[in-house]
Parts: structure tokens; sequence; C-alpha cells
């Protein structure tokens, strides 16, 4: 008798093959980033407490964390949204720092009365970040439409162009007093946080969460609403899965892939314009630790649902946290690398089988 | 300002995109799209450093460099070529994967001093009036290297049986494979070729052209650009160097026009505020994208450009494309 | 007396795909010198079995011997070097590679250097020997399907290889090229080398090979025969189980008012060169108009033109609107459907569901569209409908397209292009790679939209197909239109001279 391993073609996948190659591929992450950390002279399981606690440990710690998912979740969705369509958005960065640029814009030109409302001021700001963040998107989204230009190349530099972009205002036309920053925001500007109503709700003191969690919740709805019933997330589907099938359907390409690409370059924007507006509360250099990059695996682990995208980000956000504090610094970087390494190698296990086959020999 | 110390200057930094770039032209030649140059130069950026750190040699940095960007490479080239996974975000996963080790192993070399590679002269080439100070004087090896290794590597794609072969494989791996070619093979070897050829331009960042760790500073987006040297030179070694070349100046440019406080006789922008300077660093990039709109015009009017099969995984018996 | 060994004896060979068992016990014999066909439908298994032969899949049992020898191959290199070679159906040239540089592929020599003079020359004196012509030094997508064909046997010639594997030559051969081929296959046996034939056309098989062998799926329906007192009938009963009606009730029916007309129509390959020349044409509704011709003279573009997936010059009219140069929402509002030529490139998202396959023109359109949404219950339902009426295959309305097979896909697609109740509809290769049933299935469809007042361009490379459907056939060869003729007055001689194209040809057929 013998034993062989025989690779064969899946002819179907069960429900719960996807989740649990997802869910196992981060646990082999941990694993393997542990085993890393403790060649190089760490002790996995001190800095796995530590994490926990500088995580979820209590109310405030978590609350931290969800102020940085909160990016996350936004430009999640928003490269989401592009990826379905097999648009390459690496530009997040870029169209994230645009919003926040677009937002400032708001306050410190400023676009609306002194006098204004608070909610007309936020209202604006969300206006200009998305409309900023938009524009980011839309550059490289027409440059590929019209000239068939690599977008992952255009969307990259941009990054590059806006980040200076941005600098320039900063260091020059909005420095406060000599500083790399604007000065601080009219509270008007600010979005509402949960520790803004620590006088009635004694719990909330302290607690940094801003409404810019509910954007995030908001637009995970209304994606999943377009690519569930709506027939522009059909056309983006259908492209996505064959670009050809797509032509031959009468379907407006080049219109979709602009669109697409502002969509999700607003939604970006969006974030920008939370995070300036919810946690900085200025337009200052290094507002992002690279979320931008950071969402691009959120979505991707999640299998571009918008819903998964949100516990997900979560999850992230505590790698952010955490890597701030764990030393070295390149260690969350290092994680979120092969975070995504496994889970792509695991996406084989939901093509392919392996079959163990017991014969008799059949030859002497 | 002085053409010779732009030229001198761009030939130096031109060479680290030349190699990352043509170590790309490699790896897509045979199919395999690797977005994680930024990555692989960084990891091979920190290990020459440490490396001749110490050891106290910087060539044996080098080596090791390149073996540190062609081993993380070949993880790409493991899961797109036997797991058939998705080449753009594998790509992504390496860049993320290759600067988490370069910071992770490269924590306190900030500011250490290990050997560096010399420079020095090429005797008789020196003397060339203008030209020689630029191209022959006070550089090192590798950028020697690199005037002979752009035409060596032309040759070795286009009139050299492996070079056929490797060709092949990245535009019909189905033809290839039934001749007996090994396809999968030989895509993990020009992967490979290609990590390791980004390792040797991270290294010569570090060790070389402006010496240093500066965590993800060193390569600050380089990789990047090599990518985008790959498209706009349409696969071609000689138009890959040149564009290489021509950045490298540029960059040398920016700096220098901060310096004088007149222009071709009007008062110097740049030498009353400083700030402008951003605009200046914005151009390589830009200058970037309208290259590549010119050169995807130029795909388009002569189809196709790209390797056929590049980024598409290839499965025996599936589809001979 | 032990007689001597044959050139290859495959004994019950068994190849296994997921759910398919691809070859079932098959055993297949060749004798040094002879031509043998290989006879069956696609999908019989012929290729799997031959694939094996030349080392790209391994058997999961049964032994292959060569020249009396067991061999147990583990890549087309080693059946290379056992004097194997084989022409696959789909060409495996690199195209943007010469001639030579194609037949030096893979091999030993040159070393290094390619110094490709040496063996361009070296190309020619083996061309010179088998007399088989094309320049070595053009590239691959500079030449004819015909020449590449043979850069395809001269690079087995030049490995040595002693026994030729054909796998389905003639299928991009006009009929005087397949004359040719037939008369190189001949000469190559001659000269001692041994060669299977795939195919599945009976005419060719009577007229070429020593023996047959037929496969009906996966299993041997005749073993080896020698071709003596064989008839057509016999082999055609073999190779699909029953007797095949030739024959297709077409009841006869005058056309309607014109509904597509095109005039002066010229377009451009991809690789930019003419591909349509002047093209002129008029459809009816109720009738269908065949265009007959060897594959790759015009037939992909002309359907594109029509459809707006191509740009071109002139002039396309259907129901008096110009739909030349729009988009191809334009056509699709005009009620023009089309069953494209290649099913999962273009015709459908393969893994998408059956229901977002079949809603891929209507869903604009009420009760499916509705304003911004989809109402995916009707969706659901219209999927449903269809994949009852149409007798489509598959486990659910949920299942994704590209688990389907080519027959029930090929059905899904024209369902979904029937149900939009079009004015016209462009058919190209309709029943490519189907097995007998479903081709009839699809055929009688056609028919029966025919009947109900449609307007139908029939593009097909099977003449017999072509000529038992239309009303009137026009022939079409490099890109230009040789003529038009009543199916009633059409024969197979005929319309084959046109498909080559000569200047006699024309005036013949516009008398």
């Amino acid at each position: 008798m013998s034993i062989r391993f025989k690779v064969e073609k899946r002819v179907d996948v069960p429900k719960w093959l996807p989740l649990a190659t997802s869910v196992g591929s981060v646990i082999l992450a941990f694993l393997l980033g542990g085993l890393l950390f403790k060649i190089i002279g760490g002790e996995p399981l001190k800095a796995l407490k530590f994490f926990y606690r500088a995580v979820f440990g209590n109310w405030a710690v978590f609350s931290d964390t969800m102020v940085k998912a909160t990016p996350l979740i936004i430009i999640g969705i928003a490269v989401a949204i592009a990826f379905k369509m097999r648009l390459w958005n690496i530009g997040a960065e870029g169209q994230f720092y645009a919003g926040a640029f677009g937002a400032s814009l708001v306050v410190l030109v400023p676009l609306v009365p002194e006098s204004s409302p608070k909610f007309v001021v936020i209202g604006m700001m969300m206006i200009m970040g998305m409309l900023c963040g938009a524009i980011a998107g839309f550059i490289p989204g027409y440059l590929k439409a019209k000239y068939k230009v690599n977008e992952i190349i255009t969307t990259l530099m941009l990054n590059y162009i806006i980040i200076n972009w941005n600098n320039f205002w900063i260091f020059d036309q909005w420095s406060d007093r000599g500083f790399q920053m604007t000065a601080t925001f009219d509270r008007k500007a600010w979005l509402p946080r949960l520790a803004d109503y620590a006088r009635e709700i004694p719990a909330f003191s302290g607690v940094t969460l801003h409404l810019g969690v509910l954007f995030g919740i908001v637009a995970a709805v209304i994606v999943w609403w377009i690519f569930k019933h709506s027939r522009w997330g059909y056309e983006i589907k259908l492209y996505g899965d064959n670009p050809e099938a797509a032509r031959y359907a009468g379907i407006d390409i080049t219109r979709n892939i602009i669109l697409v690409m502002a969509f999700s370059g607003a939604l970006a924007g969006l974030a920008g314009m939370a995070e300036i507006s919810g946690v900085v509360h200025r337009l200052q250099e290094s507002i992002s630790p690279g979320y931008g990059f950071t969402a691009i695996i959120v979505a991707w682990l999640a299998k571009l649902e918008p819903f998964v995208i949100i516990p997900v980000s979560i999850l992230f956000a505590g790698l952010i946290v955490a890597g701030r504090e764990i030393q070295p610094s390149g260690l969350s970087f290092l994680l979120q690398g092969i975070i995504l390494f496994m889970l792509i190698s695991s996406d084989v296990l939901l093509r392919y089988k392996v079959r163990i086959i017991r014969t008799e020999q059949e030859q002497v | 300002m002085n053409f010779t110390i732009i030229l001198h200057s761009g030939i130096a930094t031109g060479t680290v995109l030349l190699f990352a770039a043509i170590g790309e032209i490699f790896a897509e030649r045979s199919g395999i799209l690797n977005l994680g140059v930024e990555g692989m130069m960084l990891l091979g950026a920190m290990a020459g450093f440490g490396i001749s750190l110490a050891t106290g040699s910087a060539w044996v940095g080098v080596l090791v460099a390149m073996l540190a960007g062609g081993v993380l490479s070949l993880a790409h080239g493991l899961v797109t070529i036997h797991f058939q996974a998705d080449q753009v975000v594998s790509g992504l996963s390496l860049t993320f994967l290759g600067t988490g080790l370069a910071l992770v192993l490269g924590e306190g070399l900030t500011g250490q001093t290990p050997p560096l590679l010399v420079d020095f002269n090429i005797p008789l080439l020196g003397a060339i009036p203008v030209l020689g100070p630029a191209l022959f004087m006070n550089h090192g090896l590798l950028v020697y290297a690199g005037y002979l290794f752009t035409p060596l590597a032309w040759f070795y794609i286009n009139k050299t049986r492996p070079g056929m072969h490797l060709r092949a494989v990245g535009e019909k791996p189905a033809a290839a494979d039934t001749l007996g070619v090994n396809v999968y093979g030989l895509r993990y070897l020009y992967t490979f070729v290609g990590g390791a050829l980004a390792g040797l331009a991270g290294a010569m960042i570090s060790l070389s052209v402006s010496p240093g760790w500066y965590s993800t500073q060193t390569t600050s987006g380089q990789g990047w650009i090599a990518i985008a040297l790959v498209i706009f030179a349409q696969w071609n070694p000689f138009r890959a160097a040149l564009g290489g070349y021509l950045f490298g100046m540029l960059r040398r440019l920016i700096l220098d026009l901060q310096g004088p406080s007149t222009l071709l006789g009007f008062a110097n922008p740049l030498y009353i505020n400083s700030n402008y300077s951003f605009f200046l660093i914005m151009t390589p990039y830009i200058l970037t994208i309208i290259a590549l709109i010119i050169g995807s015009r130029a795909v388009a009017r002569k189809k196709g450009g790209s390797p056929s099969a590049l980024g598409i995984p290839y499965i025996r018996g599936e589809r001979g494309r | 007396m032990a007689s001597p060994p044959l050139a290859v004896e495959m004994e019950n060979i068994v190849i296994r795909f997921p759910g398919v068992l691809a070859n079932d016990h098959v055993n297949f014999t060749l004798k040094k010198g002879e031509i043998h066909a290989l006879l069956g439908e696609n999908g019989a298994g012929k290729s799997t079995l031959m694939n094996a032969l030349s080392g790209l899949y391994a058997p999961s049992s049964g032994t292959i011997r060569i020249n009396g020898e067991a061999v147990n191959f583990k890549s087309p290199r080693d059946a290379i070097e056992k004097g194997i070679g084989m022409v696959h159906q789909h060409f495996m040239l690199v195209p943007t590679q010469t001639v030579t540089e194609n037949i030096l592929l893979g091999m030993d020599e040159p070393r290094f250097f390619m110094n490709l003079n040496k063996y361009n020359q070296k190309i020619l004196d083996l061309q010179d020997k088998f007399g088989l012509r094309v320049d070595p030094q053009a590239n691959i997508w500079q030449l004819s399907v015909g020449e590449q064909q043979r850069v395809e046997i001269l690079k087995t010639l030049y490995r040595g290889a002693e026994i030729l594997i054909l796998d389905e030559p003639t299928a991009v051969l006009s009929p005087r090229e397949i004359a040719e081929f037939m008369e190189t296959m001949r000469s190559l046996s001659a000269d001692g080398k041994s060669i299977v034939f795939i195919t599945h056309k009976l005419r060719e098989v009577v007229e070429v090979a020593d023996r047959v062998t037929v496969l009906r799926k996966g299993k041997v329906t005749g073993a080896g025969e020698t071709m003596e007192g064989v008839t057509k009938k016999d082999l055609a009963e073999k190779m699909v189980g029953r007797e095949v009606i030739f024959t297709i009730h077409r009841e006869p029916q005058e056309p309607g008012e014109v509904v597509l007309e095109m005039e002066d129509v010229s377009a451009l390959s991809n690789r930019g060169l003419p591909a349509l020349k002047n093209v002129s044409l008029t459809v009816r509704s109720g009738e269908i108009l065949g265009i007959a011709g060897v594959g790759g003279n015009g037939q992909s573009e002309l359907a594109e033109v029509i459809t707006g997936l191509r740009q071109c010059q002139g002039r396309i009219e259907v129901q008096g609107q110009d739909i030349s140069n729009r988009p191809p929402i334009n056509a699709i509002n005009q009620g023009v459907s089309h069953i494209p030529e290649d099913r999962t490139e273009v015709g459908t998202a393969p893994s998408l569901s059956l229901t977002d396959n079949t809603i891929m023109k209507d869903y604009r359109k009420q009760p499916i569209g509705d304003g911004w949404r989809i109402n995916f219950v009707q969706a659901r339902d219209h999927t449903r409908n269809l994949k009852e009426k149409y007798n489509i295959l598959a486990p659910s309305i949920d299942t994704p397209a590209g688990k389907l097979s080519g027959g029930n896909l090929q059905k899904l697609i024209l369902a979904r292009e029937i149900s939009s109740s079009p004015n016209f509809m462009v058919a190209m290769q309709p029943t490519r790679g189907l097995d007998v049933g479903a081709m009839e299935a699809i055929r009688e469809l056609l028919l029966e939209q025919r009947k109900n007042g449609t307007a139908i361009l029939l593009i097909s490379e099977e003449l017999e197909e072509v000529m038992s459907l239309s009303d009137r056939i026009a022939v079409i060869s490099e890109g230009k239109i040789m003529g038009v003729l009543d199916a009633e007055e059409a024969d197979i001689e005929t319309i084959g001279l046109m498909m080559t194209g000569t200047g006699e040809d024309r005036e013949l057929a516009q008398r």
C-alpha cells in the first residue's frame, strides 16, 4: 500500500472556507511575527500582552484604537470600490491628504463666513474634503480611461505630489508663527467627540471617539447597497470580473473608470477631513502613519466586503497603536506584510484541494 | 550651478535607478510583475549598510544586499508562480514586508559609519573635456559597471539563447513549455535577478550615493520611480538607463536651483523663499506621469510593448497564453 | 515471427480531470510510416490522449511504449527526445519572435550566442528537404495561418521527430490549403514519418488516412480499423453513437423588409492591417445570411463593427439608424443582439452567477432595471425561466457561469440574446466546440428566431452549417465579400473556390 498526495482543482468552495483561511492567515502571521521577534531577541508573549493592553485594555485606549480605525474603515471602503473594478488605487494616501487640504481651505481661507453655525462649517468641510479627494482620484482615472496610463504608478506619484503640495501650505502660507503647522481650528470646525458630552455622561470623560466613525459606518452601508442592489454596482462588478464582457454589454467603461476613481478618491478625502476635524484640529505634516497603504491590506483581508472592513480595520488600528509603543518600530509594518502574504497564499486553498490517495501497489 | 556637476551627480544617482529598473525589466520580461521594488531596495540598503558595518567590507555588504533582495523576491515568486496569487497585491505586500524587515533589522544603524564604496577615476577617459570629469571621475565601481551592464543586458535579452527563452516565457509560456523550457524555473530565476538588482541598487544608495541609514527616507520612493521607468522605457534596458540618468540629473538640478540669488538675470524665487522648493520636489513625480502619458500613447500606436503574459500566472493545460 | 515493433503502443490509458474521466482505458497503436486518423467529437478526449503521448499530461494509469520500449514521460522534453513532435490545435508560437527563433526555442544548440544567420540557412535547408516554405527571418505575427502551421511542422522536423501528432490541423485552412496539406502529409509519410491526424471531419479521414481510431466520450468505439470498406456513415455512427441526421429542416419563408444595411464598410484588425475591405451587405427580417470563409479572413472584425465593438469607415444601418462608430450601447438599443465568437472571454463573466450573466443586456430595462436599482427578484425569476425554457444544466441560478460546460454556456448566451426579442442577430460560430446534441439544439433555436422574423447574420467556419441554415450565403476572403449566392444554387465546390479568393471566382460569383 502506498499513500499519494494529489493536488486537484476545487469544483465547489465550502461556504466556511474563505473565512477560515482569512482568520487562519492572521493567526499564522502573528505566530510567524512572534517567531521573528523572538529571533531578534524580543519576548513575543510579553509583547502580545502589551499589545492587548495597549489596544483593548480599557475604554480610553480602546477608543484611541477606534479613532485610528476610523480612517482605515473609510479608506478601506474607498479602495475596495476601486479594487472591485480592478482599478489599483494605491493613491488613497495622497487622496487622504488632499481631503485634509480641502477641509482646511474651509477654515483657513475661510470659505464660510465666521458667523456660520457649526453644522454649516462641518458640512462645508466634508464637501470640500470629498471634492479635493475626488479630484485627486479623477486625475489618474481620467488618464487611465483616456490614455490607458497605468493607474498604479500615477496614483503613487500623486501621493508624493499632494504631500509636497500640502507641505508648501503648511510651511509657508498657513504656517503658524513659523511652526510647521497651521493654527488650531476654531471649535466650530471640530467634529463632535464623546468626550464633549462628559458633563452629561461621566463615563465619556476622556473618550476621544469622534463622529468620523459614523461616516465609516454610513459609507459601509451605502457601498454595500451599491454592490447589492444598484445598476452602477452591477456594472462595476461585471467590468471587474471580465472587462471584455462589460464592453460587450454596452457599458460605458470610460465613464465608469473615471467615476469609480473619483468616488474612491472622494471617500479617502472624507477620511482626511475626518482626521483633521476630529483628531488633529489643524493641518500639519504627517497626519497619516500610512493609512492609505494599510487600508489596502484591510480591504483585501476583508475580501472587499464593506461590513467586514470594519472589524478588520479595528485589528489593524490596534497594530498601529501598538506599533507606536513597541520597539522596534518597523514591527507593525512587518506584521502587516506577513498577514497579507499569508492571506494571498491561503487563497490557493480556495482553488485547489489536496487529496490523500491510498492505493494498492498497481504494478509489481 | 555647473553642468558637469549636475551630470556627474545625475549619473551617480541615475545608476541606482538603472540597476533597479533593469532588474525589474528582467522580471517583467519573464512575465512577473513585481511591485515590491521599493521594499527590496530598502532591505538591500539596510543589509548593505549593516553588513558593511559588521564585516568591515563594503563589498561583502553589497553582496549580502543582493542576496537579501533576491531572497525576498522569491517570496513574491512563490505566491505568484506556484500559488497563482494576484501579482499586484503580492507586490504590494512585498513592499510592506521588505520595509518592515529593513526597519526591524536596521534598528540602531542610524548614525553609524561603516566602510563605504570608494570612488576612483578612470585614467584616460577622465581627461575628455566636460564629459570626462562627469562620467569617468570620482565615481564608484558600480557607476562604471552600469555603463557596461546596460548594453550587456540588452544583448543578453535579444541576442542569446537564454534571452530568447526569457522572452518566450513572458510572451507565450505555453509555447515554451511544450518545447521543454522550464517556465516556472525561469520565472523564479528572473524574479530573483530582479530582486538581487533591486538589493544592489539599495546598497548603492546607503554605501555610495547618499551614504547612511535613514530608515524609509533612505530610498524615499525611488523603487516606485524605477517601476515607472520600466513602462516608460518599454522594457528596453537602454531607454531605462537613459531615463534613470535623466531623473538623477533632475534631482540634482532641483538642489542646485536653490543656491544662486539670480537665475538668468532674474531674482531667484527659491533664494528668497526656500519653501518654493516643494514645487520643485514634485517635478520628478509630475514628469514621471507625463512620461507615462507619452509612453502609453506610443504603446497604443504600436500595439503591445508589454510582454503579453505579464501578470498572468501560467497553469499548464489552461489556455496557452 | 515477430513483426517489427509498432511506433506507438498505448495500453489502457486512463486520464482524469476533476469531475471528468477524459480517457477511459484507451488503447491506441501507430504503425511505422502510416497516417492514422484519430476521430471524435469535440470533448471526446482525442487531444487529451495525444497530450499524454507528447508528455504534457501524465496518465493516471496505463502504459505507453515507443518502438517497443516502455516510456514514462515527465515533461514534453522527454517525449521530444523519443522523436515525438506535436502540432497543437492552437499554435504554440511566440508571436514577437522570428521563425528561426521559434524553431530553436528549447533546443540545446546554439549554446549561448544566437548567430541567427547560420541557423536561418539551416532551416532553409530543412525546408528544401520537405518542401515546406516560409521565410525564416519573418516574425510569427506577420505570417498567415497556413504559414504558421508550416513553422509548427518544421519545429518538430528540426527536432528529428519520427512520430508527428497533428491536432485538428485543417480547422484553420481553406479548401485549397487543405488539399496542399494532405499532400504534405502523404509526402511526410512516404519519407517514413508516422503521423497521428486528429480531426472531426469525416471527409478528410476517408481521403488521407490508412487507419482510423474513433473515440467517443473518452472511450474507444473504433480501434485502429483499416480504411478499406469503411463508409462515412459507419464512422459517424461510431463517433456520435447514433445515426446522424445531416440535413436540417428549413422551411421556405418569404423575407421581410431590410433590417441591416452595410455600405462600403472597411476596418482595421488589431494589428492595424486592413481586415475588412469595402464590405456591403443587406439582411432582411426572417432571413439568415450566412458568411462562409476560412477563419481569420475578417469575420471577427465584421461582427465587431456591427455591434459597435470596433471602429470602421462606411455606413452601417439597422432599421434606418446609423450605428457605425457608436458605442456598443447604440447597437443594443437598436435591437442588435450578438452571440460572440468567444464564449468565455467576451460573452460571460465567469465568476459571476447565472443571474448576473443573464441580465447583462436587460439590466437597464424594466422590469429588471428600476431607476438606479436592479430588481433582483425579477432578475432571478427571469433567470429561472430561461434556465428552464432553454434547458440550461446548472446546479442553481447562483452558480458561477464559469462552472458551466461549453454547451450550457452557449445556451445561456443564446437564451439571453434571444430573450431580448432582437430585430437583428449576429451569431458568430454559434456551435463551435459543442457536441452533436447541443449543436442541433442551437441550430433549431436559430431557425426558430428566423421564423419569428429576426434578421440573422450567421458567421461560421463550418461550411456545412452555413449551407444548411442560410437563405443566402456570402463568401468572405481577405476581408472582401467575394459574392453572394442563393442557398439553393450554392454548391460546395463553387463556395470553396470563392473562399480562396481568386479573381475568376469573383466573376463566377457575380455571373
